[in-house]
């Protein structure tokens, strides 16, 4: 089968020694979403295009979508895909992408349906999610049924002439403050979700948490795992930039930013999605966006493939991996394994309150600086009780810890993980 | 603050509006009203009209908190309240809306006039003078208000069945400090936006 060219161009740089760059991007007209294209094309090579979908169009609300997009397209959050209409689409893509430029589709929805069938249409390289990472923190359709959508929305890109690739999002469960082995494993049940819907080219996303030591220790683990347990040797590893409460300060921002970049080299990701300083205050321009890939392509050049901070040794592979082995354990297909895992709380994603998460597992951040669970629900991880209750002052404690860590670093330092 | 054991709690409902994917707002008032000493029901993000309406009717809260962070709040707020307003059972019931409301910090006096006219029993806005910190400051001022106003043997009735409940806090509330360095109503801001993918 041919290989797609979001998988080939991520090859291509991996063999040529750089790391793939990608902004999260999406405006409502037609104009300005090519000029960002544009934009990040020319912000120079190994960078890929994105398209983020509008919150209406992942509701399935494309009648608002439209009457938005013909109102005030200004004030849509992201692209109206569908209400466009595949022949408009089609002809930005034809004009803006190329095979050293592929363009993925980043929407958020449960039920893709419809998306990905526009897509295909239109000609889009690549696109994200997954029937739980697309499911639980962003919806409340039921799990079952979002896994039946996703095993026929794979089914349907499956069965293109080169079907495109797609990446998981189990790495970012709600952004922030899950702890990596339940990222790890949700990235590689998801990812084998895919092969078993015949995708073949696939990626696992790891977000940027809150210890370099331990994200090091998490990617580790993911390529380890994934290498494991996919078929074939073609995947490869995406870390996103920290997803959770952001710097207020340009400079806590740009460090943030900053750290990101050799983590993803060094922690061996084949590709990096930026955030922006403008993050914790509104949606970037597409010049904020272009100059955050620039910022972190000079980083990246700059990088020792080699250097950065050791690995902790949490014991996070052998952690994921028995969440993985609990789940496939169920029997049956990989859907079905994460719907039986979800009811019994052997997948359950700490603070999520859809009705088919268990919520009774808790995480923290604890004196090592690390992310850890405080409460195990029904899963088989460790779990070290923290001493006083989970109170909201607490919580916003570990929701602003890396704004607290970067935008004052000299009062932030990290634990110790003697 | 509140959160004494001596005023009567209420049984509150915690909803996101049906565009509105944030979370950690939902968590955190969940929590912060417990600590309080009340009895929460939290119906969760991205959660429609209907569903919100069918949840006041089946549990009859004491008060109704809308929170709203993807600005969405002065679009979706309105047409929420006309329709909880619009059911005779409903019509009286307690309705409060916070957050950031609209898609910039300019016209937040507006934003109030239209929310209060639509029919909120009060608005916590975090663009309003004093940021966040003093809107939360309000909102408790109001929940303080609201549980006085409850005459003492008027209690919840028995445990009513919550939604999700976060385990743990409610039995520590009478131990709580104050707030302090909690930032904002319904703050933290969380970046799992609608436009996270």
């Amino acid at each position: 089968m041919e290989t797609d060219r979001f998988t080939g161009m991520v090859s291509e740089a991996r063999r040529a020694g750089h790391l793939v760059i990608q902004a999260r991007m999406g405006f409502g007209g037609l104009d300005r979403m090519r000029a960002g294209l544009r934009a990040v094309r020319d912000a120079g090579p190994f960078t890929a295009g994105t398209i983020t979908l509008d919150s209406y169009t992942r509701c399935h609300d494309f009648t608002a979508a439209r009457r938005t997009l013909r109102e005030h397209p200004e004030s849509l959050n992201g692209f109206p895909l569908i209400a466009h209409g595949v022949p408009a689409v089609r002809a930005m893509l034809e004009e803006t992408s190329s095979s050293g430029f592929p363009v993925q589709v980043r929407h958020g929805t449960p039920r893709p349906l419809r998306v990905f069938d526009a897509m295909v249409r239109a000609g889009a390289d690549a696109t994200e999610g997954g029937p739980v990472s697309y499911c639980l923190p962003y919806s409340r359709v039921p799990l079952g049924q979002a896994v039946r959508e996703w095993s026929a929305g794979c089914e349907l890109l499956a069965a293109q002439p080169v079907p495109m690739h797609v990446e998981t999002f189990g790495g970012c469960m709600l952004g922030q403050l899950c702890p990596p082995s339940l990222l790890v494993a949700l990235g590689v049940l998801e990812a084998m979700f895919f092969q078993e819907h015949g995708l073949t080219g696939v990626s696992l996303s790891y977000a940027q948490q809150v210890h370099p030591g331990q994200d090091r220790e998490a990617l580790a683990a993911l390529r380890r795992l994934a290498d494991e347990r996919l078929a074939g040797g073609d995947h490869h590893i995406v870390l996103y930039t920290f997803m959770g409460v952001f710097p207020r300060t340009v400079d806590g921002s740009r460090r943030l930013l900053a750290e990101s970049v050799p983590l993803a080299v060094q922690g061996g990701a084949d590709r990096l999605i930026v955030k922006t300083p403008a993050e914790a205050h509104r949606i970037p321009t597409i010049e904020e966006n272009a100059a955050a890939i620039a910022f972190a392509r000079s980083v990246a050049d700059a990088t020792d493939a080699n250097g950065g901070p050791a690995p902790t040794s949490t014991g996070l592979y052998e952690e994921a991996r028995a969440l993985v082995d609990a789940t496939l354990e169920l029997g049956g297909s990989i859907g079905g394994c994460l719907i039986a895992a979800f009811a019994r709380g052997i997948l359950d994603v700490p603070f999520c309150p859809h009705p088919d998460n268990a919520n009774r597992a808790r995480a923290t951040i604890d004196a090592r600086s690390v992310l850890s669970w405080s409460d195990a629900g029904g899963m088989p991880v460790t779990a070290v009780p923290e001493s006083g209750p989970l109170t909201a002052r607490r919580l916003t404690e570990l929701l602003t810890f890396n704004r607290r860590r970067f935008d004052r670093p000299e009062r932030e330092p990290l634990g110790s993980l003697s | 603050m509140n959160g004494t054991a001596s005023a009567p709690s209420l049984r509150v409902a915690v909803s996101g509006l049906s565009s509105d994917a944030h979370l950690w707002n939902l968590v955190f008032l969940q929590l912060l009203l417990e600590e309080r000493g009340h009895d929460v029901s939290n119906l969760g993000n991205v959660t429609p009209d209907a569903t919100i309406i069918g949840a006041c009717r089946d549990r009859r809260p004491d008060l109704l908190v809308i929170s709203s962070v993807n600005g969405h709040g002065r679009l979706d707020g309105p047409r929420l309240i006309r329709a909880l307003r619009a059911s005779s059972d409903l019509a009286a019931m307690p309705v409060v809306i916070g957050g950031k409301l609209g898609v910039d910090d300019r016209d937040h006096a507006e934003v109030a006039t239209l929310l209060t006219a639509a029919g909120y029993d009060a608005v916590f806005d975090d663009a309003a003078e004093g940021g966040p910190d003093a809107a939360l400051a309000r909102f408790d001022d109001f929940l303080g208000a609201l549980a006085a106003l409850r005459r003492p043997g008027e209690g919840p009735a028995a445990h009513r069945e919550t939604a999700r409940p976060v385990p743990g806090p409610a039995a520590h509330a009478a131990t709580r400090p104050d707030p302090g360095q909690v930032t904002a109503f319904p703050a933290p801001r969380l970046a799992v936006a609608a436009g996270a993918a």
